[in-house]
């Protein structure tokens, strides 16, 4: 498993053809970029954060369980931090397996739980100001509910 | 709830602060309060829910950035029950980047 955070250009073409092995019969790659606009706003770039070692050890966890959870031989997890222009690979998922089925479904799980549950921010900066991406909630379990006394001192 | 960053290095210590720990901002967060982390003192046996609470009484951001972050104790998520130790990391963490499916 190869599970990366970095400052550096994402080399997806590398990193996908660094994945396939003998055994598989598909690669699934989603290729995460920056988009020029949210809601009609342009944007100029992201700037992304992470609380880095909590991250990786979130994103380790994740590759791992896509394995056990899907059946899929080999998964890479790549996220990019800093500043990246429209066009640029914020985030990388590959996920090497003998059948496209396991391979889809891994690779859609993969960023769709990254984005909900690893501690990763971005800072949308548009021509006219910046925001804070807003997140999805977070996942009950990790959500902490503050003002919902009974969850809170539960 | 006592900080330690602050100027003044007068503040007396009061008796029944008997833990510190290290809080780290993200995101959002960090651009309310201007900084990355800082040494924070509470009572003895302040659950995660019981510190999150306070930042919310002393009237920091709007209520609703409060009602939508995670904890993270020693890089773990933690429930709000959990009660917090001497020398604990604790996190506060705003909603992960997302975006649409």
């Amino acid at each position: 498993m190869l599970v990366e955070i970095t400052n550096a250009v994402i080399d997806t073409v590398m990193v996908t053809a660094g994945m396939k092995a003998g055994a598989d019969g598909a690669v699934c790659v989603f290729d995460g970029i920056v988009r020029d606009n949210t809601r009609g706003r342009r944007t100029l770039y992201l700037d992304y954060e992470a609380y880095q070692e909590m991250a990786l050890e979130q994103m380790r966890g994740l590759a791992a369980e896509s394995v056990t959870r899907f059946g899929v031989r080999d998964v890479a997890l790549v996220h990019r931090l800093g500043r990246l222009m429209v066009g640029e690979t914020s985030v990388l998922v590959v996920v090497a397996s003998a059948h496209r089925g396991a391979a889809f479904d891994a690779c859609r799980w993969l960023i769709d739980t990254l984005k909900k549950q690893v501690p990763i921010w971005k800072k949308e900066v548009f021509v006219d100001g910046a925001v804070w991406g807003a997140g999805e909630p977070f996942p009950a379990e990790m959500a902490l509910h503050a003002g919902d006394d009974v969850e809170m001192l539960g | 709830m006592f900080w330690f960053n602050g100027a003044s290095n007068t503040r007396a210590r009061v008796c029944s602060w008997d833990m510190r720990v290290r809080v780290l901002y993200f995101g959002v967060l960090k651009d309310l309060f201007g900084r990355s982390e800082e040494l924070l003192e509470l009572a003895d046996g302040t659950s995660v829910g019981e510190m999150v609470m306070q930042y919310r009484g002393q009237g920091f951001g709007e209520a609703g950035i409060w009602q939508s972050i995670a904890v993270a104790v020693n890089q773990e998520y933690a429930r709000g029950g959990d009660v917090l130790r001497d020398g604990d990391e604790v996190a506060l963490l705003p909603p992960v980047s997302g975006g649409a499916c």
